[in-house]
């Protein structure tokens, strides 16, 4: 016991010593915190779009005016063919082509249906099928609109076919605020890249730069070594993410809705499981440049997979699999609930089970691999 | 020369004697393309929802059944009432609910329109937005098949058509966005790493006092990287081609040009973060930090670049990446010439030149 106090005590004064390096592990997220969640926002609005209307009409015009006006599209050009239009979309001057073909109120008083012909550049999947979405509503709007005014001054009286309508309100973030969504998400990346790195980088310093065979020639278990290593970087981690929920508050007004002693609580079992995850890393690599190009696999592959930016939910079977096995996809799963809906201990506990696991295997893995003898 | 050649292949065996590494340089672009390209999706679909029925009677069934019937929901368990209701949304178990009020059927046929109330779990707000479209889109239905009785007049009926990516797979945005992500940061973080080693394990002084010109030691130290980079791209887009159904559409010759381009002004970056850090960590974190999520978020591939605020869309256009997204989603997606891509090809040159010119100015010939 007397051994891991002195070993504590080398590690935080080295730790602490290395001004460029602490500036860089705390000051880096933050400002990346503050900055990042302004880029990360998904709301769909502003589709650029390219018209073509060759009716030319009352109607066609009332059409077109409410599709700009609803606020979800942006009039980017009137072109005079439709394939002027398909340009614009080509080019990515347009996100969206809509062409009214000639006669077209004529034909919907006449044969009581008419198309509107619509392309969508469809290689940003949301974009595209928010847009389509959208545009199909406000059509649909539109033609009651259009068929209630014709039946007022036309045939009047019948009250038309009966209709289910749709109240629908969003919980939880009424006003679809995307920053609500994503810092708590960025916070748990940027945790995850700290921590994680940092571990493996500062054991296999001391390989390349020889240090540590002096301890290993020392009477230090082990284990004693590895809760040395590991415990300032538990500690920076919570430093980390306490700065980051204070950010949160000060600059997006983000408090967390559930208890601090859950979000704690399940900090510590994540960090346990990153940091075996980085002494596993360490392990495996002799040099700084392996380590770190090991821990940037799966950094990168975390980021993607977790669930930050795209729904793990509409991943294949396969893949959700794989993704289980990513320690920061179940800390999200209990960052966003926990922060955004209030969620108890109870309600989360499936993940911690599983983040203590993975962190069980990680580190029985690592400690096994770990040799004294070189 | 022939010095230059020695030292590159000097260099080069420096690269290969490093298996852990090497497998990582080659083994993450595929894991990404395969893993991105297969599993990464905008489309969302079996989104697990609740009923809640207070009426129960043959319209609420109708429609139940519709919506179990669609591809997009998937109707977890009907729950009794809103105390379950709040439990199942805060465990996560449910992303929506749909409620029935009593006397639906009743009020539907009596006085000829009923609502429904349909609670969405807005904490992700596109996901939230895209159901509810759905659910709308499913009601309108019910409703044309309530109406056909009565024939509808006046329809316009919009022709939707998808370009470019008509199953709306998730793959031909997140290719163009993972080859610049990757290429990136194999470029930058390689070649950060192995002028600052050199420096930290002294074998630098060696070099400069050697008669052999700095300018040789960055050409040198440049290519492995350039080599490695280009065989990345080779099997990022082999890969795209035969498991992803993603070919190059365009000309290939272009789409490798731009790549080289893009892939120059990485190394420049990586040459100018050498210069600037002292330790092979701080090149690390630099490369990391400065470069990993800014290319993420401010490519344009994963947020529209649109939607930000003024200062990070000007921030934007340093991104080298962001340029580059565009060569690849126009060459390579959309199958377009050299005319439709001159501009973005014209900055990615002057980046490079830009970059690799400051590098070459400032890298010290002298140890403090």
């Amino acid at each position: 016991m007397k051994t891991l106090g002195f070993l504590l005590e080398k590690e935080f004064r080295q730790l602490l010593r290395n001004r460029q390096l602490m500036r860089t592990l705390l000051l880096a997220p933050l400002i990346q915190l503050i900055i990042l969640p302004l880029a990360a926002d998904y709301s769909v609005r502003n589709i650029a779009i390219a018209v073509t209307d060759n009716d030319h009409s009352t109607t066609s015009r009332r059409l077109i005016e409410k599709i700009v006006s609803s606020g979800y599209f942006k009039l980017r050009d009137y072109t005079a063919s439709y394939p002027e239009a398909l340009k614009q979309v080509e080019q990515d001057k347009a996100d969206l082509a809509l062409q009214i073909p000639a006669h077209f109120e004529r034909d919907l008083v006449r044969e009581d249906k008419k198309q509107v012909y619509v392309a969508i550049n469809a290689i940003e999947g949301t974009k595209a099928n928010l847009g389509g979405a959208y545009l199909g509503n406000i059509v649909t709007d539109f033609n009651s609109e259009i068929r209630m005014q014709w039946q007022v001054s036309g045939t009047g009286g019948t009250d038309g076919p009966p209709q289910v309508s749709v109240a629908s309100s969003n919980w939880y973030n009424p006003f679809l605020n995307f920053h609500l969504y994503m810092v708590p998400a960025i916070l748990v990346t940027l945790v995850t890249a700290m921590v994680a790195m940092q571990s493996a980088f500062n054991i296999v310093q001391e390989k390349e730069s020889g240090t540590i065979e002096q301890i290993n020639v020392t009477p230090i278990k082990k284990h004693i070594f590895i809760i040395g290593k590991m415990a300032p970087f538990m500690v920076l981690g919570i430093i980390l993410f306490t700065m980051g929920l204070l950010v949160g508050w000060l600059f997006y007004g983000i408090v967390p809705l559930g208890s601090l002693w859950v979000l704690y609580g399940s900090l510590i079992v994540y960090l346990f499981s990153m940091l075996g995850l980085g002494l596993l890393i360490a392990t495996y690599s002799g040099t700084q440049q392996q380590a770190m190009s090991l821990s940037f696999f799966f950094i990168n592959i975390f980021n993607m997979m977790s669930g930050v930016f795209t729904a793990v939910d509409s991943m294949p079977d396969w893949a959700q699999a794989i993704v289980a096995t990513f320690p920061p996809s179940h800390f999200i799963k209990i960052m966003r609930p926990v922060v955004l809906k209030g969620s108890g201990f109870g309600d989360i506990l499936p993940e911690i089970l599983w983040l203590l696991a993975l962190g069980l295997i990680l580190n029985t893995w690592a400690v096994l691999n770990y040799r004294k003898t070189a | 020369m022939k010095q230059l050649l020695t030292f590159i292949r000097k260099e080069f065996l420096h690269v290969f004697r490093d298996r852990k590494t090497l497998l990582m340089l080659f083994g993450l672009p595929i894991a990404q393309i395969v893993l991105f390209g297969f599993a990464l999706s905008n489309e969302i679909k079996n989104t697990r929802i609740a009923v809640v029925d207070y009426s129960k009677d043959a319209v609420t069934t109708r429609i139940i059944s519709k919506i179990a019937g669609s591809p997009y929901f998937n109707i977890q368990r009907s729950l009794a009432g809103g105390q379950e209701l709040q439990a199942a949304f805060k465990k996560g178990n449910i992303k929506m609910a749909v409620i029935f009020p009593a006397g639906f059927g009743d009020d539907l046929t009596h006085t000829g329109k009923a609502t429904m109330q349909v609670i969405a779990d807005a904490s992700d707000p596109n996901q939230a937005t895209t159901i509810t479209n759905y659910l709308n889109q499913i009601v309108l239905d019910f409703n044309a098949g309530l109406a056909q009785d009565a024939a509808q007049p006046m329809q316009i009926l919009p022709e939707i058509q998808m370009l470019y990516n008509p199953a709306l797979r998730g793959a031909p945005n997140f290719v163009p966005g993972v080859m610049a992500l990757v290429l990136m940061l194999v470029c930058t973080m390689m070649t950060s790493v192995a002028i600052v080693r050199e420096k930290e394990l002294g074998t630098m002084e060696i070099l400069l006092v050697s008669p052999f010109r700095p300018l040789y030691i960055i050409i040198a130290k440049l290519a492995p990287n350039l080599l490695i980079s280009v065989v990345n791209l080779f099997i990022i887009l082999f890969l795209s081609d035969i498991f992803l159904d993603l070919p190059v559409k365009g000309s290939l010759l272009l789409l490798v040009t731009g790549s080289v381009l893009f892939i120059l002004t990485c190394l420049s970056i990586g040459l100018l973060l050498s210069i600037s850090a002292k330790t092979q960590q701080a090149a690390m974190m630099g490369s990391l930090m400065g470069m990993m999520l800014p290319t993420m978020l401010l490519t344009g591939f994963l947020f529209p670049i649109e939607n930000m605020p003024v200062a990070l869309q000007v921030l934007s256009n340093l991104v080298p990446s962001r340029w580059y997204f565009i060569i690849i989603k126009q060459v390579m997606l959309k199958g377009l010439g050299v005319a439709a891509v001159w501009r973005e090809l014209l900055i990615l040159t002057g980046m490079c030149v830009l970059l690799f010119g400051i590098s070459l100015r400032n890298f010290k010939i002298r140890l403090q």
